[in-house]
This record gives structure tokens, sequence and C-alpha cells, in this order.
């Protein structure tokens, strides 16, 4: 059984439908990527599965269990963390209580554990509002994973980097999945990351689902190509 | 070995706060030491904004009203049931914390402007309200204990005895209103030092990652308000006592909400050492002001000018200010322990 599974989720923003009839799984200990180009629905499925939003059809449920009756901070408790396209820090207080914020619902892991596994000790004391771009990345990360969730949404989490970042990032999230114990969905434009750590890849186009498989299948298919840059591959669409 | 600088930082900064408190009648005279005590309200009810405000960044235009309600409890159970003025102050706070967790309901779905006006609302319609229930509340005559409940009203004849000591009522007042003040600012600091303290900052600062971090935001924004509205209700239980027993619609009219939130704001928002010099601001700056010329209208733009310079000068407020002073000598002190 997948321990995340959507459904036949659709959801309607006026006359746009942003998400229509879309139906995925994710198992147990998996790493899946979910691709597609801007304004395919990616992040309005992360919104979807965090209870952010509310599907207008569809079902989308967690360990065998609905997800669509508990609201946006009790999914946390459930075992669901994110962190998000944009970084969504607490600018005004520290790293280290942005982790402790973490811990909020459930925290399982000492904060200072965690800071140390993502390289954040030297700027624990620093306020999130003035650190770079890719440190505000990881430490949303160890927020995230500080609520010890077993399943990890990561928005873009090479969005802003430097080549050498995203190499990095891609072992990272390999290791934290094994350290953490997690299963990770991951919405990602950097071709080359997802295709080095996902087991399995969806492909959203104008919010249906086009394509599912594992990476170097759905990377050859002529439809996800059509999708991504016409007759071009898509490992050049990087965002 | 920082944690420990910095909690004994906080201890001594909390001791020299208790000992300028208990010294400062010895400069006062008699009609000083009744202002100071009318600024210990302020202070009181300032607190209780800023954990509303300045902590969880809900914007509170009726915390004017919340200060009403403690006061006509205070003087409602002191007039009718025969309760000793003193003991009904934390009684004001209990009714004021449901009155204010009720203000914090439309918090729930309204933000910004829009939870400013509802709050706004609330403060106007308050004074309407007393009149309307001139059966509990004396209508626009209000409430006189010195008249009602003399022999209830503690120090209401000049003095006060307290375990052996004479103390002038104003005195005494005195040092009701700000050791009060310093118990509940105390508090304050042990409630928003820890996990409570830091929902409150997550929710304030971005509503979606406090969701998202398992913070059920409308429970800690009414929450805030309840607390807030405990403190503004002691606060207005203090304020009848130092306005010599007395409270009537005309007490609490908009004006008051106003003049907490420029005592937030001059205070510095989100830090709580400023708040006695936010409440000191509101309580002496009118009264300069009204002392620089007599010409109509003045007193209120020498105010409005004092309001801007220290915007404009002092971006965190006095209290920044105040910490910006002490920064070089706590990071020698910290350097020095590394």
């Amino acid at each position: 059984m997948a321990l995340l599974s959507v459904e036949h989720v659709t959801k309607r923003f006026g006359g746009v439908v942003a998400v229509e009839d879309v139906s995925l799984g994710v198992e147990s200990g998996q790493i899946a990527g979910l691709i597609g180009p801007n304004g395919a629905g990616k992040t309005t499925l992360f919104n979807l599965i965090t209870g952010l939003y509310r599907p207008d059809s569809g079902e989308i449920a967690f360990e065998g269990e609905t997800l669509l009756r508990t609201p946006p901070h009790r999914i946390v408790r459930r075992g669901v963390a994110r962190t998000f396209q944009n970084v969504e820090l607490f600018p005004t207080m520290t790293v280290l209580e942005n982790v402790l914020v973490g811990r909020h619902s459930r925290g399982e892991r000492p904060a200072s554990e965690l800071l140390g596994e993502l390289g954040l000790d030297a700027v624990a004391q620093r306020r999130t509002g003035s650190l770079p771009f890719g440190t505000m990345k990881r430490v949303e990360l160890a927020r995230a994973l500080a609520s010890g969730p077993r399943l990890l949404l990561l928005d873009e989490p090479a969005g802003g980097l430097g080549h050498e970042e995203v190499d990095e990032l891609g072992a990272l999230i390999s290791r934290i999945r094994s350290s953490f114990d997690l299963t990770v969905l991951l919405v990602e434009h950097h071709m080359n990351l997802v295709m080095g750590v996902a087991d399995r890849v969806h492909v959203l186009d104008f919010g249906r689902k086009i394509a599912e498989g594992p990476p170097a299948e759905v990377q050859r298919n002529p439809v996800v190509i059509e999708a991504y840059l016409g007759s071009e591959r898509p490992q050049h669409a990087t965002a | 070995m920082n944690r420990v600088l910095r909690i004994a930082g906080g201890v001594a900064f909390a001791a020299a706060a208790v000992a300028l408190v208990l010294v400062l009648p010895h400069w006062l005279s008699d009609a000083k030491a009744a202002e100071f005590a009318r600024a210990g309200c302020f202070f009181i009810a300032i607190i209780g904004l800023n954990l509303v405000t300045g902590y969880t960044g809900q914007i509170s235009l009726g915390h004017g009203a919340l200060m009403a309600v403690g006061a006509y409890t205070t003087a409602i159970l002191t007039a009718d049931h025969g309760l000793r003025d003193l003991w009904t102050i934390p009684l004001a706070g209990l009714v004021a914390m449901a009155a204010g967790f009720a203000l914090g309901l439309p918090a729930r779905r309204l933000s910004g402007l829009y939870l400013a006006l509802a709050t706004f609302a609330f403060a106007v319609a308050m004074p309407a309200l007393l009149k309307r229930f001139s059966g509990l509340t004396g209508g626009s005559q209000g409430i006189n204990l010195f008249d009602e409940a003399l022999s209830r009203s503690t120090g209401a004849l000049g003095h006060v005895h307290l375990a052996g000591w004479t103390l002038a009522t104003n005195d005494f007042l005195y040092y009701l209103t700000w050791g009060i003040g310093l118990v509940l600012s105390g508090a304050a600091w042990l409630l928003v030092r820890g996990r409570l303290g830091r929902a409150f900052r997550a929710v304030r600062d971005s509503e979606v990652a406090a969701a998202s971090s398992g913070i059920n935001i409308s429970f800690y924004k009414t929450l805030a308000f309840a607390i807030s509205g405990f403190y503004a209700g002691v606060g207005g239980s203090l304020f009848v006592l130092v306005s010599n027993w007395f409270v009537s619609p005309s007490t609490f009219t908009f004006d008051k909400s106003l003049l907490l939130v420029v005592g937030a704001v001059v205070g510095g928002l989100g830090s709580l050492a400023g708040m006695a010099l936010g409440a000191l601001f509101i309580q002496f700056v009118p009264t300069w002001a009204a002392n620089l010329s007599s010409a109509p209208g003045a007193p209120s733009v020498f105010f409005g000018t004092a309001i801007v310079l220290v915007m404009i000068l002092l971006p965190g407020g006095l209290g920044g200010f105040l910490l910006k002073l002490t920064e070089p000598l706590t990071r020698r002190l910290y350097t020095r322990s590394e």
C-alpha cells in the first residue's frame, strides 16, 4: 500500500483548472520526483496535500487514512512536513528558533543534532532574515525535519542554488532519506537533480498527469519531451 | 556560558528595575507620585497590547475598551457586591480576559486593516454600551467608589497602614501599580521566552509556515488576545483606584485605545524592555506639551511631533534604543567569556 495516495484530485480556481483528475502514489521509503513546466500544477498539488487548499473532488490519503478532514497544523502531526518554493522562514527568529518551532507539534530529534546534520551549527544564533539563500533553504529543511516526518515534501529545493550546491543537495537528500527513515516527494525543475536522486518520476502538464515511471524512462518519453520544449531533451529545461 | 551570562544580565536588569521603582518616590512630590501611578496602569495594559501586536502581529485598536471592562468590574464589585477594591484586581483581569478572547475571535478570519477596524468598532462602541446598561454601570454618571464604598476603597482617606508602616495614598498607589506591573512583566517575559512565545512570533512572521510547522494559528491568536485582555483588565482596574476611585464612560473613550498603541510603538514593539518607557511617554509627554504653549491645538501638535521624532530617530522605539545603548557592554561581557 502506498504511503501517500492521491486519487482523481481536481482543483479549480475560478475558471482555471489548476489540477485535473491527478492520481499518484508514493511508496514508503521512495524518493519520488514531480516535474513539469511552469504552471503545471505542482505547487498546487503540494498545497492540496498539506491542507492549505481543499480539492474540489478526489481523495488524498496518508497511511491509508484521508488527509482531507485534517487541518494544516494537524497534518504535520500526522507526519507530513514540507518546504516552500520561495522559502517561508520566520525572519525575525534565529536559525535555532526556527528549528525549535519545527518541533512544536512532535519534535523527536534534538534541535542541536539537526543543526549539525545540516551544517548549520555556525549560524545557529543568526537571524534567518540575513542569511544567504542557500543557507535559508537548509534551515527550512532542518525545520521540516524537526517535526519528525514520515513524508517530506520538498518544493524546488534546488531553486536559486549554484551548480556545486545542487550536487551537494542531491547527496543530502539521499542521506537524510536513510538517516531519518523518510519518504520524499520532490518538486523540481532541475532535471539532473531529479534524475540523480528519484526512484520514480511523475510528470504534470497543464494540471494533468502525462507520464510516470523510472527517471530514465520518463526522460525518453516523447510526450514529456514535447511538453517541455517541443523537440528538445528535457535536461536542458532547467529553471 | 553565553546562556548563563544572558540570564545573569536579565536578572541584573530586573534587579535594577525593582531598585529604581523602590527608591523613586523619595524624589517625587505627592502629585507626581499620582501621575507615575497612572503611568503604571498604562504600563500593564501596554505589556498586554505588546503581546498581541508586538509578538503575535495582530493589531488591536480596542485595548482601551478592555481596560474599561477591567475598570467596571472593579467598580461594580466594590460598589455593589461588598468586595474590597484590592481583591477585585485579579477578578477584573479574568473578566477582561474573557472579553479579550471575544475580541480575538475576529482575528481568526481578519487580518491587517480589517482586524484593526473590527477592534476599532469595539473601542468606539464601549462608551455607548456602558451608558446603555446604566442599571449596572451607573450610566453616564459612572461609579464613584469614594461616595458609594468609601470603607472598601483602600487609602481613599489619604493614608494606608500596611504592616506597621504608614504610606501616603499616592505613594501606596505608585508601589501597587508598579509592583504589579513588574510582576506581570516578569510573567510576560517567562511566557514569551519559550514555546508559547515562539508560536506567537511564528504566527507574526509567517502564517503559512507556522501552520505547516504544526501551529494552530486561530488558537494562538485568540490565546494572545485573551492573555492580553488579562493585562489590560488589571491595568483598567488599577486605573479606577488612581483616578480617585471614580470611573465613567468618558474615562475610556476611543483615544485611550490609540494612546496605548502609541505607547507600545514608541516603547518598541516586540520587546518588553521599552514598555515602561512607552507608558511614561504617553503619561508625561502630553502634559509637557501642554506646558510648552497654551495656544489652541498646540499641545496636540507638540505631542504628535514628539511621536514622529521618536519614530524617525529611534526605529526600534525607546526600548530598542535602550538595548542599543547597553549592547557594547553586554557584547564585551560575552566575548570575554569565550
